[in-house]
């Protein structure tokens, strides 16, 4: 192969910067105080007022920015442990076990891939009211234990990653299915559960149409918490630029130490897709 | 099934000392094991289709039948049939929304899959760093949704913002970019590109890794440059990845919500601005029900989407057929 051409690194650091800046001004206007955040020329360097800024984030009123961190911490990191078993154990099913109706039902798993669900808030917020979880977690987390994407995503990963005969040699020692699943194949499945955990968890973190349906100020979710600063302090930069850089230091921890598997769970799916 | 060995805790009940060693096998033991196995694989997908069911499909269909109705927060009023849908037909406001969400579809989507083109035909040749490159080009989708709407809504301000700054730089005015149909537009699509141009990246350099390389060297001895051999053979090789990208982004423009909801700030946040300048689909929707508690038309809304979306996914899977 030829050499490089330099534009192209040239090119390429220029997409980088592009898409590293809004996360760097991130940061800057976060350790900040207000009346320099409209400065011509802008201040692009770090200045000393984080402590400050996540101080006054911290005692907002209305946006409970504490209660908002922690319940969106609970329950993606549930819906991350349940979306990942179940979604093991139907892939195994799917691609290891034979029974009747096997095929059509897959079709079925993938047919609900495209439908956009978001759509039936409204008779779903109906039955939350019937269940009395209106402003509780158990909306937020209990239609989200399961996920169609996961269980074709597993599925596919267990076709290739779990030979027949593991399985066979399981049975012949007496294991129950489940058994062989918990012991043989779950193992098995650990980069794949991996990767769907990851994006699982971003998901979750990252929900907002339905929790501002269903929960109250008082009781929010983080991004929850992120719109209500947007709505009360919209001119107080620095508050909500430090709630936004709280909001995404987890997805950034995980993506520092998970990002080549996440890279490289994008690009399999993408070449299976 | 034969089992050489038992693993199960548990002592059998039977021992069956001088019993025919093939009794075992017609015995309860035998019948229990196999009636698991016939049916441990339907208790293995069942806890995803129940709770799909219920709180998945159901809602979705439910939707339909609420939308026939008189509907508010008290309780179902009467039936009214498709009352709803002709006042949503002559409702401005609902097609002024749809108005938005597909400009900020086009604005969001079109710009966005050929920079990830562009970007993925740049990373698919031997480069140094490329893991570096590649998370660099990933970084935007690890940031938190509402903080992509709060960073741009600043950057995009129309006294404090870094693109007004710039644009005086070359002096041409400020703009108010909340003001305008075509200004908020082009904010909103902005916060949209930057988060999935990498992405959609990725996915392409996956497909583009795929496509055999002698289609090249065979191209470059009959004399075809770089952007003919990009155009002729590496775009129609990709071609099961562009159409992937395409619905996928579709699906997603259409229920846009959070970026131009916190775009809006302040009193108008729900309504996109003070004129329904960049109000989508969802946020009609969201407005209907949630504010307005007319669950009726919030649901007559709501079914109108999931029938857009499901159009704009055929003329998308046919306009690929066509163009093969």
């Amino acid at each position: 192969m030829r050499r490089t051409h330099p534009l192209v690194y040239v090119t390429l650091l220029a997409g980088i910067v592009l898409s590293a800046f809004p996360l760097y001004w991130l940061f800057v206007v976060a350790t900040r105080s207000n009346d320099v955040v409209g400065d011509w020329p802008p201040p692009l360097v770090p200045g000393p007022n984080l402590a400050e800024n996540t101080g006054r984030l911290f005692e907002a009123e209305d946006a409970n920015f504490a209660l908002g961190l922690w319940n969106s911490l609970l329950s993606a990191t549930v819906i991350t442990v349940a979306v990942v078993f179940f979604s093991s154990l139907a892939g195994f099913a799917f691609a290891k076990l034979r029974f009747r109706g096997r095929n059509a039902l897959l079709l079925v798993v993938l047919g609900t891939m495209m439908i956009p669900v978001q759509m039936g808030i409204i008779p779903l917020y109906m039955i939350m009211v019937e269940l009395g979880w209106q402003n509780r977690m158990e909306a937020i987390i209990v239609p989200s234990l399961v996920s169609a994407f996961g269980v074709f995503l597993m599925r596919q990963y267990a076709t290739q990653a779990i030979p027949d005969e593991l399985i066979e040699a399981a049975r012949i020692d007496g294991c129950g299915t489940f058994r062989v699943f918990w012991t043989v194949v779950l193992p098995g499945l650990r980069p794949g559960a991996a990767v769907l955990g990851l994006f699982t968890f971003m998901g979750a973190w990252n929900e907002f149409l339905w929790p501002l349906a269903v929960l109250e100020a008082d009781n929010p979710t983080v991004q929850f918490s992120l719109s209500q600063l947007s709505t009360t302090y919209y001119t107080d930069y620095t508050l909500m630029f430090t709630g936004a850089l709280v909001a995404t230091v987890p997805l950034l921890l995980v993506f520092l130490a998970f990002g080549r598997q996440i890279i490289g769970g994008i690009m399999e799916g993408a070449v299976k897709a | 099934m034969t089992q050489l060995r038992h693993a199960d805790p548990l002592p059998p009940v039977t021992t069956p000392v001088a019993a025919p060693p093939e009794q075992p096998r017609t015995g309860w033991r035998a019948r229990l094991s196999r009636a698991e196995v016939t049916w441990s694989p339907y208790l293995f997908i069942a806890p995803f289709f129940v709770i799909f069911a219920v709180f998945g499909l159901f809602p979705l269909v439910y939707t339909a039948w609420v939308s026939l109705h008189d509907w508010d927060i008290s309780g179902a009023g009467a039936f009214v049939g498709l009352d709803n849908y002709v006042t949503l037909f002559n409702d401005p406001d609902f097609w002024n929304a749809v108005f938005n969400t597909l400009g900020m579809l086009v604005l969001a989507t079109v710009p966005q899959l050929l920079m990830a083109l562009v970007l993925a035909s740049l990373l698919n040749q031997k480069l140094r760093g490329m893991t570096f490159l590649r998370m660099g080009v990933l970084l935007p989708i690890v940031t938190s949704v509402a903080a992509v709407g709060i960073v741009f809504s600043q950057i995009f301000d129309r006294d404090a913002g870094m693109v007004n700054g710039l644009l005086g730089l070359v002096n041409v005015d400020a703009v108010d970019w909340r003001a305008d149909k075509w200004s908020s537009w082009t904010a909103i699509a902005t916060m949209v590109n930057w988060r999935w141009t990498g992405y959609n990246a990725l996915i392409y350099l996956a497909a583009m890794q795929a496509v055999p390389r002698d289609l090249y060297e065979a191209a470059t001895v009959d004399g075809a440059g770089k952007v003919r051999q990009f155009w002729s053979i590496t775009v129609p090789n990709i071609r099961p990845a562009i159409l992937f990208t395409v619905i996928m982004s579709t699906i997603a423009g259409m229920q846009l919500f959070t970026e131009p909801l916190i775009f809006g700030q302040g009193g108008f946040a729900i309504s996109g601005g003070s004129l329904r300048q960049f109000q989508t689909v969802s946020m009609y929707m969201f407005e209907k029900a949630f504010r307005d508690f007319d669950y009726g038309y919030g649901s007559a809304v709501a079914w109108m989407i999931f029938l857009l979306i499901t159009l704009l996914g055929v003329v998308n899977f046919l306009v690929s057929r066509r163009s093969r």
